[in-house]
């Protein structure tokens, strides 16, 4: 597609998909969730995949994560088939709920990454106070997660996803479920922490200034079937405070994320 | 402010005293003397009558001035208590002869213990010690009720003993059948239901698993599990007792097969209730079988096995004392029943049945504070 796509292709193409489709077998027939993608992420790149419900971009994140096998073309992760890379613990991947098991402090949940990859106890401790201190949640390791709210619980919840240092962060809708003031917050805490650890994240999300703050890159993708309609590189510099989003540069971009979102969805119909 | 809050039960009270003074004699005996005024006969309730009218009457009003809520407690316990003691000590030898009056005092010192019930469970203490000990006395006032209502009528109304014995009579037994009572007990609870709670309740665990691990047995197990479930207990008792003999052990075996099912339906269940998401992240962490069954599946199942476990704390009382029917050695609680109602001492029967009602409420009880413990961060025990 564009010049600095092919070139992270070459060099350290963290997700390279081609030609790739997943039709899911449903009472009601085939569903095709995904078809005909091709697309390549390069390492260090902060990629939102941007739609309106049913475009696949959670599908598209879960071929990723090897929790959906795709029923055509080609992925690879970090040089392997999804599987080899899920099998080598290569991500974390953030839910749209924290997902954070009920009977286990939040340092608890964190280290449960930890306990199963076998990590020994001195450096899982380590690795908790990193962390924790990573998403501002130190001072809060004993406490359960229905004692914090939604967004410390989120902020755990990545947290968790950081401990085991994959180099690829898979976010789906991790803010969706949360106010626009706490969603602001963690949206800068996120960009702080992807500037500090060099990770690769794809990050879902369903709002337009969250994905053109956040990415260097963003997907956008229409449903029915679900594919990508346009993929925009994103000319903001990689130091971006919350007031960059009444620059003139950022709403240009929000601009054409719409026309693209426009375009693909249809409402004519 | 007024001096004085108007509560229901108090009048209540003081109406029923009214009209227990208006109707006139409170036993037959004193229907006599009073017909009879030249024969000196002694009838019950002959000295404490007034006390009993007093005690009730004073009480009820002066549970309803402006005073602290602890004292009207004290007022309202002492009023209602020592009138029912003078009502159910005056009555004895001379069952079956009381009159509306007594029953309507017995009603209302039982409403006044209902008004002091209301009251302490209206007080919001600060301290835990205190609510502690709130929780305790509020159904505690609740079970001496009971028995003193259970008393008061079958000895007013001479219910003859082998119906129903009045529970001082129990008690008496209780206290005089001690190493009987322990034999049986340990026969009973500590070998037959004890050995067949833990097999019945391991085999349904293990077996849950397993079904959940291996695909065809799922298919295959849990319907003839469905149908152990089904058999009736009358049924397998004596082919247990055939099969294991006269000892406890065929008893633990009824009790086994009777745990067995609910434990393994319930862990079933249970291992079907953790989220689709928990299981998604578990197996981003490439976890296998067994790190997602321990760090997820058997904590998210828990509540469920609980549940399990306080039901089969019941079924297994039930059944080791039923399969007792079905032949035993000369002891144990089920084999007493049998054999004392045969004997007609009605007493030794209750006196069994109390000690099998208290041993399965501490049972089920020490199953409910374990799982509070254990799934202490489940909503319905951390409360919302």
């Amino acid at each position: 597609m564009t010049m600095t796509e092919a070139a992270a292709g070459e060099t350290t193409a963290v997700v390279e998909a081609r030609k790739l489709g997943l039709t899911f077998q449903t009472n009601d027939g085939p569903v095709q969730a995904l078809t005909g993608v091709d697309l390549t992420i390069g390492k260090g790149e902060f990629v939102s995949f941007i739609g309106p419900s049913g475009c696949g971009k959670t599908t598209f994140l879960r071929v990723i994560a090897d929790l959906e096998k795709p029923t055509e073309g080609t992925i690879s992760v970090n040089g392997m088939s999804p599987e080899q890379a899920r099998e080598r613990r290569a991500y974390g991947y953030v839910f749209q709920a924290a997902a954070l098991f009920p009977w286990r402090t939040i340092a608890k949940n964190v280290a449960l990454p930890l306990e199963i990859m076998g990590v020994p106890a001195a450096e899982q401790k380590a690795r908790i106070a990193r962390v924790m201190d990573l998403v501002n949640l130190t001072g809060f390791e004993k406490k359960y997660p229905w004692q914090l709210s939604g967004g410390m619980q989120q902020r755990a919840s990545i947290a968790r996803a950081l401990a085991f240092d994959a180099d690829l962060l898979l976010m789906d809708e991790p803010f969706g479920a949360l106010d626009e003031i706490v969603r602001d917050h963690l949206n800068k805490q996120l960009l702080e922490l992807w500037a500090r650890t060099d990770k690769t994240i794809c990050f879902v999300t369903h709002s337009i200034p969250e994905a053109v703050y956040l990415s260097t890159r963003i997907v956008v993708m229409s449903p029915r079937p679900g594919r990508v309609t346009d993929v925009i590189e994103s000319t903001l510099p990689r130091e971006r405070p919350l007031h960059i989003r009444e620059s003139a540069e950022f709403l240009a971009i929000a601009h054409r994320v719409r026309d693209g979102l426009h375009a693909g969805h249809g409402y004519e119909d | 402010m007024r001096w004085f809050t108007l509560s229901w039960q108090a009048v209540a009270a003081i109406l029923l005293c009214i009209l227990a003074g208006l109707l006139g004699p409170m036993t037959q005996p004193e229907m006599k003397a009073l017909a009879n005024p030249a024969v000196t006969i002694a009838y019950p309730f002959l000295n404490t009558k007034g006390l009993i009218f007093d005690l009730i009457l004073g009480a009820a009003a002066v549970s309803m001035l402006r005073i602290p809520p602890l004292a009207a407690v004290a007022a309202l316990a002492i009023g209602a208590h020592v009138a029912a003691w003078l009502l159910l000590t005056g009555i004895v030898g001379f069952e079956g002869s009381a009159h509306a009056p007594y029953y309507l005092l017995l009603a209302a010192a039982w409403l006044l213990a209902w008004r002091c019930v209301t009251i302490l469970s209206e007080l919001k203490p600060a301290n835990r010690a205190a609510n502690a000990l709130l929780r305790l006395v509020i159904p505690f006032i609740f079970g001496v009720w009971i028995l003193i209502v259970w008393e008061a009528v079958v000895r007013g109304a001479g219910i003859p003993f082998i119906l129903l014995p009045p529970p001082s009579a129990i008690g008496v037994r209780i206290a005089n059948s001690l190493p009987i009572l322990a034999a049986d007990v340990n026969q009973t609870i500590f070998k037959s239901v004890i050995a067949g709670y833990v097999i019945g309740c391991g085999a349904g665990f293990l077996t849950a698993i397993l079904a959940d691990r291996v695909a065809f047995l799922g298919r295959g197990l849990l319907p003839i599990g469905n149908m152990v479930s089904a058999l009736p207990i009358v049924g397998v008792a004596p082919i247990m007792v055939m099969w294991f003999g006269f000892g406890w052990e065929s008893k633990a075996a009824v009790v086994a097969i009777m745990t067995f099912f609910p434990m393994l339906v319930n862990t079933v269940t249970g291992l079907a209730a953790s989220g689709h998401m928990e299981r998604d992240l578990m197996r981003t962490y490439a976890s296998d079988y067994t790190q997602t069954l321990l760090k997820l599946r058997l904590p998210a199942a828990a509540p469920f096995i609980f549940n399990a476990l306080k039901i089969n704390s019941t079924l297994a009382l039930i059944g080791a004392i039923v399969a007792e029917f079905f032949g035993t050695p000369v002891v144990g609680m089920g084999f007493r029943i049998s054999t004392e109602v045969g004997r007609m001492n009605i007493d030794m029967v209750w006196a069994e049945i109390a000690v099998a009602a208290l041993i399965g409420s501490v049972f089920y009880g020490l199953i409910a504070l374990a799982e509070r413990a254990a799934t202490f961060w489940h909503p319905s025990v951390r409360g919302g």
